[in-house]
């Protein structure tokens, strides 16, 4: 097992007279196969990106234990050990915006990458390396280099994230609501994109979504959180077919979908 | 005659590069008892339209050409003040896009419902009030303690719920809604559309003009869907022939974009509209989706297609229909 989350925990203890505690994430257990695509599913609320966070090792878990290849995360101690870490298990996350420092060139979000590179390159092979992965991600370089955020759109600015996933090669990919927010039209190139880089480089790819069509589009598994637990997990097939859980069967019987109508409506 | 009927509206934003062509040209109309979806983009004037078909135009956007009527009023040839009494909350009710965050934090939901009717109804009563603001949350299944709770006691369902509520105490007949949806979940998002149904079906309200960029929702609800691109009409029928038999380009790329849990959706795969749609400053002269489009020849470049039915009841602007 390339990946292992064994009862994480987050308890958030909030207000400031009346100490209250919320248990956001809880008793969280599952595994991740190399190459394998899986999705968490929750509504807003449920968790999802408090265990994203606390897999990219952001936030502390409140318990609970995480494995990457055989090794404990938690017990990172070092800058470097968590260095290399991000270098294997990188995030993808919602908002198109938020990852460029909009006083500086979108170049900078790409050449920061490079610290997280074992060996010092020269500013050639740095070069080469952010052409060719702009190409690989289906953007002109020169379109882009020497751009500022607000002159991209989200799509582009989407696809420069998937561009860092291609430099890095990483194993591991938290994909936290990736193309909410861009256009319905532009939203299918990037999926198409990053299905298409992890068959290539054989990432595994956890996706976190609110949208049910994306992750049985995608996903081999599928996770359904809710409050914190998770309430069921299938082959996305079965889900589909058979969901066992009341909560399932509602998602499911709520979402609309295309090809045909709501019958209790 | 329909409730609503648009005749070659034309709505630009003035600005100082310029004027922004968001609503360019666009005929429009709504039957009695009809739910139109107007589907496209973000940027492609669908909330413009929104605003200028209940003449809420104020600089930098102008109205620039075109007829509106709405039931027995000429719109367009109205002063708005004369609108602003007569015909905003009485005939055409507009939800915008954020109207959940236009609930004042220190009011009660009953006091905003109150100042929309006041507004209208001078010489009402305050137990009056009262009373048919309750009646009409009984008759839509909405707790009636709401009314007596400020919008951070509300969750998002229920403020969107608690808005369109209000905006349609005075029975109008037509109501716009923008994007009621987008920031719900999915459960949440079907109360809120069954709510909107009902209305329709208890003849509190007439029409509805449903603005979305998710089909999905439309097959659910429309009964016709009209596709905009780039301030513009590119098809228009109802909700089955369009995501049956879809023949603009951009119509079928928008409906093979959309991901839904369905095994046929998986099998079909996905596909999607390459480049950006174009800048409204300055539009291309030919067909505006030209850019983008597969098919597009010299044709396309050079000439305008104009709207046409090629079918009953079915409008597509392209030069190569089939």
């Amino acid at each position: 097992m390339m990946f292992s989350v064994h009862n994480l925990t987050k308890t958030f203890t909030v207000g400031f007279f009346r100490r209250k505690a919320v248990n956001a994430v809880n008793n969280v257990s599952f595994e991740l196969d190399k190459g394998e695509i899986i999705s968490l599913v929750g509504e807003s609320g449920s968790g999802k990106t408090t265990t994203a966070l606390m897999i990219l090792r952001l936030i502390r878990p409140t318990s609970g234990e995480m494995f990457f290849e055989g090794k404990n995360i938690l017990k990172l101690k070092t800058r470097e050990e968590r260095k290399k870490y991000w270098r294997q298990v990188h995030g993808i996350f919602q908002d198109p915006y938020a990852p460029f420092n909009p006083m500086y060139k979108v170049d900078r979000v790409l050449y920061q990458v490079f610290s997280l590179y074992d060996k010092q390159l020269d500013r050639k092979e740095k070069d080469e390396i952010v052409k060719e992965s702009l190409n690989a991600v289906g953007l002109i370089p020169k379109d882009i280099l020497g751009k500022y955020s607000h002159q991209l759109s989200g799509g582009q600015r989407q696809r420069i994230m998937v561009a860092r996933c291609y430099m890095l090669k990483p194993k591991l990919i938290l994909a936290d609501e990736p193309v909410s927010m861009i256009d319905a039209s532009t939203r299918a190139g990037v999926i198409e994109l990053f299905m298409k880089l992890c068959n290539d480089l054989k990432t595994s790819v956890m996706f976190i979504t609110h949208d049910l069509g994306l992750a049985y589009y995608t996903s081999n598994r599928i996770l359904i959180m809710r409050k914190g637990e998770i309430v069921e997990e299938a082959l996305a097939e079965s889900l589909l077919e058979h969901p066992q859980h009341p909560y399932t069967k509602r998602l499911l019987n709520d979402v609309p979908l295309l090809c045909s109508k709501w019958k209790d409506f | 005659m329909p409730l609503v009927s648009a005749e070659n509206v034309k709505a630009y934003y003035h600005t100082s590069a310029g004027s922004v062509k968001a609503v360019d040209g666009i005929n429009l109309n709504v039957s009695r008892g009809e739910i139109l979806g107007i589907v496209g983009e973000s940027g492609c004037g669908k909330s413009t339209l929104a605003s200028t078909l209940m003449m809420n135009v104020r600089p930098p956007l102008r109205l620039v050409e075109g007829k509106i009527s709405v039931d027995k009023y000429e719109l367009t040839s109205m002063k708005r003040k004369e609108i602003r009494s007569r015909v905003w909350g009485i005939i055409i009710s507009l939800v915008p896009q954020s109207a959940l965050n236009a609930l004042i934090p220190i009011t009660k939901t009953q006091d905003i419902i109150k100042d929309v009717l006041k507004h209208h109804l001078k010489n009402l009563r305050r137990e009056e009030i009262k009373n048919l603001a309750k009646k009409r949350f009984q008759e839509l299944d909405l707790p009636i303690e709401v009314l007596n709770m400020y919008p951070h006691e509300l969750s998002g369902g229920m403020k969107q719920r608690a808005v369109i509520a209000t905006s349609t105490i005075l029975n109008p007949k037509l109501l716009i809604v923008d994007e009621p949806t987008s920031a719900l979940d999915v459960s949440t998002q079907k109360i809120v559309l069954k709510m909107i149904v009902d209305l329709r079906r208890r003849g509190i309200i007439e029409s509805v003009i449903f603005i979305t960029h998710d089909i999905a929702i439309l097959r659910q609800i429309s009964d016709k869907i009209t596709v905009m691109y780039a301030g513009k009409i590119v098809e228009s029928s109802t909700t089955d022939e369009i995501l049956e038999n879809p023949i603009h380009p951009y119509a079928k790329g928008l409906i093979n974009a959309v991901i839904t849990p369905e095994r046929e959706v998986k099998k079909r795969g996905l596909s999607y509209i390459p480049g950006q749609p174009p800048d409204l400053l300055t539009p291309p002269t030919g067909c505006r989706f030209c850019s983008r489009c597969e098919l597009a020849k010299d044709l396309c470049q050079k000439q305008e297609p104009h709207l046409t039915e090629i079918r009953r009841d079915h409008f597509v602007a392209c030069h190569f229909m089939q």
